[in-house]
């Protein structure tokens, strides 16, 4: 009988005790901080991606509670509805920034592109990158070793195993930016959305010159110019024998689409023309 | 015998061209000439298209402190200076030249005589060498007229020559032991006093007996130089390596091998060395070794700078149906090569051609840690453990562990049971690691 | 001329393979298996086969269906599981429980982690264990040794050495060399054990850290424990020669995926499994202890790992 007291008693002694303590500990090292920070972390996605520039989204979220301004502060994950509602709980007005999404400069399929060498090495661009050119002809384009794929947090680019090069998917895309930090070529590009998804550009960084850039790669920019002279906007630069689509001067009239010769410039997600069918 | 202590390999040396009398091509048709053929900066062109050239004329002077002269190798018209592709397809700023003739500059000595004494003083031994462009021929091309000049905070007491050559299949080295062993000798003594020390040893492996016997015979009549035969051991080449077998003595972490008291320089930037000052020949030649199991003739060549590798091959009658790599240098730490219509830099010390099957790599299986990479890696690292970091991209971790000590010696994926690309793993980490030192360093 | 192979260098590899490493270690393993047919005849081989197929059958069935993975039974690992396993037990096992000790092995010792180079424990030593602790009686009475015998279960049994010393028996060393005494089927014979470790040595199969570590401190722990009082412990070279001290440590303490890689990890290794060995022997309810030893240092294994090799310049 006593036996069972005492273990009772003792327990309801130890316990109290260590109650005691941790009591004490919490108050004691009691850090204070800032509680709209949790309140901002509990809205942010939680992906820890790096997209914003900060280390995570603990980080971003702290960032915020102690800026001035939104200014500048985005997370590409969560787009502007996140911003908003943070915007919302400091107080603060959140900068109106157009949703992007990441896109794939190169359009050397293996059937464009042939293949002069064939790499044995650990299958990485960056590791194929420092040594050598690459497997095809063109020292711009796509390497097909998918660090842009294992770069992404949200399986939102692929490769395609058919075309060997990578895919962005624009449910999953959120223009965090980590795939095109991750591409040794520098060939993903972060470009808006644009109305109803779509979208306008050159699928090609090669810099050469125009013969030279065909004998590589038949999707090949070849710097001949007549986008240029096709649009009206101004839009379209040439530069280093390569043309680049300023997005935010473009108005989607696909005349430079028309115009180029070796089919470099993109167009997705528009409908499909009335005349290819008739 | 002496060897370094820790690691090391010992693959197969098939020396198949050590018995080939070092043969000489003639100019070239038409000579490509990069202006980056060494570690630093480029070199500034200083010729225009459309002019004349001599041979051993100045035609790209350094481009900064840490940058080597480039020197016409052939005489004839400038007709292009621009963007080439190289071997590996990468672009690169080149002066072509089309021969005309073989019109040297007057002041080089072509007599062929040994000249063995020496008016300069040390300043003047280096601005000779810098004037002519050398570079360290072992591989890495770092300018010599730098090493040379080693901060005043590290006290020189000895010169090591690096006559080790353990990459496999290559022979250039030995060729030039055995043939111009006088001229070698002079430029030890140049680069002595240049050093301003009192003591050299020349390290060679015991694969090499003739050098050896022909050396001891010369450096007897020598006061201070000294022939130490080493153990064959790969990577004994590898400096550090070198400093501590001959020596004993290690280079701190991170530190130039200065700061053990030596100065390292390789056999045949030696012979350059002797060129240069005695002869006022600027370094517009290389020497090199067309080797191969699968190759029914190989030999060693003495070529002008800026002649296509193709060239060369002919001479061994061309490249073999079954090659599947062609190696730039040898097969340890040289590079694979796309093509061979590329030309021939200070950097080349041989071409290796590997047949396909020999060529390519076994699919990589599981780690089992046996730890063979650890016993193989010179550096005393853990391989294994820095190429699994660096896929896990653990950058904090492989700094920590030091990784910016390896030095790509390729011991640990050569033993590696498993066939797993430990190098490849551990250059990307170390690439990442360095941008990270570097982008610290700017702050 | 067909496409280049462009690829970081080296260029050339020494040739060896996993497969190449454990061969070794399996011919290295012939004399003490030869001593094995010799005295368990029958037994041994009945026992040995069936846990050499069900390893290997085993490792097929769990890639094949359960991870989906390439097969890995080509490396040869899990016929030196199965092998090793069959050592460790009495060759009067019956088949049955052969077989669950293969699946234990392979099963929870192997793949369960991921397979090949991932396994926190030697596989064999996790099915060895695992058998003792479910099957005390079955895996504690050991036939006798008999030349070329033609039982299996029904084999005459007696006592190990081991037991027997704890009994007061008194032993031959020439016996104990050569192995005519009870125990499990592949540690009796301490020669053949002997000539395989002086194989795998030689061909730089195995270091010879761990191996000559364990007998060392066995030797040295038991000299000091035999002095203090000779009833307590038998002699140093008994304990070396009994039990299955020289298979532990020269093929079950050496195994690469379980042990510590740095050298001076592999001598704090060897040296604790020693004294962990002489520890259960003498003072513990087991007479043999070096199978717990080798999977309790298996534990410690990570931990030994943090130490870091000499490196190059580092003073």
């Amino acid at each position: 009988m006593y036996t069972v007291l005492y273990t009772l008693l003792l327990l309801l002694v130890t316990g109290a005790l260590a109650a005691l303590l941790l009591a004490w500990a919490a108050k004691k090292f009691r850090v204070e901080e800032d509680p709209r920070i949790d309140e901002v972390e509990s809205l942010l996605p939680g992906a820890n991606c790096g997209g914003c520039g900060q280390a995570g989204c603990r980080q971003f979220a702290a960032a915020c509670c102690s800026a001035g301004s939104l200014e500048g502060m985005q997370c590409p994950t969560g787009g502007a509805d996140v911003m908003k509602r943070i915007g919302a709980v400091l107080g603060m007005e959140a900068a109106d920034v157009q949703p992007k999404i990441a896109v794939v400069r190169c359009a050397g399929t293996c059937s464009a592109r042939p293949k002069n060498n064939q790499f044995d090495g650990l299958r990485n661009c960056a590791v194929a990158s420092s040594l050598y050119a690459g497997e095809t002809g063109c020292a711009f384009g796509c390497l097909g070793f998918g660090d842009c794929a294992a770069a992404c947090s949200f399986g939102g680019i692929t490769i395609n195993p058919h075309t060997g090069l990578p895919e962005v998917n624009p449910d999953l895309c959120t223009a965090c930016g980590s795939c095109a930090k991750a591409c040794p070529k520098h060939l993903i590009e972060l470009r808006p959305r644009g109305p109803k998804d779509h979208r306008l550009y050159v699928a090609c960084t090669n810099r050469e010159k125009g013969a030279e850039a065909r004998k590589a790669c038949t999707a090949a920019c070849i710097g001949c110019g007549k986008c240029v002279k096709e649009c009206a906007f101004e839009a379209i630069t040439l530069q280093d024998n390569l043309a680049y689509i300023d997005p935010d001067k473009c108005r989607l009239c696909r005349k430079c689409e028309a115009a180029c010769p070796t089919g470099a410039i993109h167009a997705v997600n528009f409908p499909p023309k009335k005349t290819e069918q008739a | 015998m002496k060897t370094f202590r820790r690691g090391g390999i010992h693959p197969a040396d098939n020396k198949l061209s050590a018995g080939q009398r070092i043969e000489t091509l003639p100019p070239p048709a038409v000579a490509v000439i990069p202006l980056s053929q060494h570690i630093g900066a480029p070199a500034q062109p200083v010729v225009a298209v459309g002019d004349y050239v001599r041979v051993g004329q100045l035609i790209g002077e350094p481009g900064g402190p840490m940058s080597a002269a480039v020197h016409s190798s052939v005489s004839g018209k400038v007709t292009a200076i621009g963007e080439i592709k190289d071997a590996f397809g990468i672009k690169q700023t080149a002066i072509t030249i089309t021969t005309e003739g073989d019109d040297w500059m007057p002041e080089i000595d072509r007599s062929g005589q040994i000249k063995p004494g020496c008016k300069y003083s040390p300043e003047e031994i280096r601005q000779k060498i810098a004037d002519a462009g050398i570079v360290g021929l072992g591989g890495a091309c770092f300018p010599t007229a730098v090493k040379l000049n080693p901060p005043a905070s590290c006290h020189i007491d000895t010169l090591l020559i690096n006559g080790v050559e353990c990459e496999p299949y290559l022979t250039p080295n030995y060729r030039l032991m055995i043939e111009h062993s006088e001229e070698i000798m002079v430029g030890i003594t140049l680069l002595m006093r240049c050093l301003k020390v009192e003591r050299a040893l020349v390290g060679i492996e015991a694969n090499k007996p003739e050098a050896i016997e022909r050396f001891e015979h010369i450096a007897a009549r020598r006061d201070g130089i000294e022939i130490v035969p080493l153990k064959m051991k790969y990577p004994q080449g590898g400096e550090k390596q070198l400093i501590q077998a001959l020596t004993g003595r290690e280079v701190k972490s991170g530190q130039l091998p200065a700061s053990a008291g030596v100065v390292v320089i390789n056999v045949a930037t030696t012979f350059a060395v002797y060129e240069a000052v005695q002869m006022n020949k600027p370094l517009i030649e290389s020497y090199l070794s067309v080797s191969g199991l699968n190759l029914l003739k190989t030999g060693n060549f003495k070529v002008r700078i800026g002649t296509s590798m193709a060239d060369v091959m002919e001479r061994v009658s061309g490249i073999p149906e079954d090659t599947g790599k062609i190696i730039a240098g040898g097969p340890m730490m040289g590079r694979s090569m796309i093509h061979v219509n590329a030309p021939v830099t200070k950097r080349i010390t041989g071409i290796t051609l590997l047949s396909r099957q020999d060529a390519l790599r076994l699919e990589p299986q599981p780690c089992i840690r046996c730890t063979s990479c650890m016993q193989a890696c010179p550096m005393g690292l853990e391989s294994y453990l820095l190429a699994r970091k660096a896929e896990l991209k653990d950058w904090e971790f492989l700094e920590k562990h030091h990784i910016m000590d390896c030095m790509e010696c390729g011991c640990c994926s050569y033993v590696c049971p498993s066939h797993r690309p430990l190098l490849d793993c551990i250059r990307l980490g170390k690439a990442t690691v360095g941008n990270l030192i570097r982008s610290r360093a700017k702050k | 001329m067909e496409k280049m192979i462009i690829s970081p260098s080296p260029h050339i590899f020494s040739g060896d393979t996993v497969q190449k490493r454990m061969r070794n270690v399996l011919i290295a393993l012939v004399p003490a298996y030869l001593a094995a047919l010799n005295y368990f005849g029958l037994g041994a081989l009945a026992v040995s086969l069936i846990s050499v197929a069900s390893c290997v059958t085993f490792e097929y069935l769990i890639n094949r269906f359960l991870l989906k993975r390439p097969c890995t039974i080509t490396d040869l690992s899990a016929v030196l599981t199965g092998l090793l396993l069959a050592f460790n037990l009495p060759s009067n096992l019956p088949w049955w429980i052969v077989i669950i000790g293969a699946l234990v092995a392979i099963g929870i010792g192997k793949m369960a982690y991921g397979g090949l180079g991932t396994n926190p424990f030697n596989p064999a030593l996790v099915g060895r264990v695992f058998l003792l602790i479910s099957f005390p009686a079955e895996m504690t009475t050991w036939p006798i040794a008999e030349k070329f015998s033609a039982h299996y279960m029904d084999a005459l049994t007696g006592a190990t050495p081991l037991a027997g010393i704890r009994a007061g028996e008194v032993y031959n060393y020439m016996d104990l060399l050569i192995g005519r005494i009870g125990g499990s089927m592949g540690e009796v014979s301490a020669i053949a054990l002997l000539a395989g470790g002086v194989f795998l040595i030689a061909t730089k199969t195995i270091r010879y850290i761990i191996p000559v570590s364990i007998l060392g401190t066995v030797a040295v722990f038991t000299a000091i424990l035999h002095a203090v009082d000779p009833t307590l412990c038998a002699d140093p070279l008994t304990h070396l020669l009994t039990g299955g001290l020289l298979l532990g440590a020269i093929f079950m303490a050496t195994d690469y995926v379980t042990s510590p890689m740095t050298p001076l990890g592999q001598l704090i290794y060897g040296v604790a499994i020693g004294l962990i060995t002489v520890l259960i022997r003498v003072f513990g309810i087991y007479p043999e202890g070096m199978s717990f030893a080798i999977l309790i240092m298996n534990a410690v294994t990570p931990l030994l790992n943090r130490l870091t090799p000499a490196r190059y310049g580092a003073k």
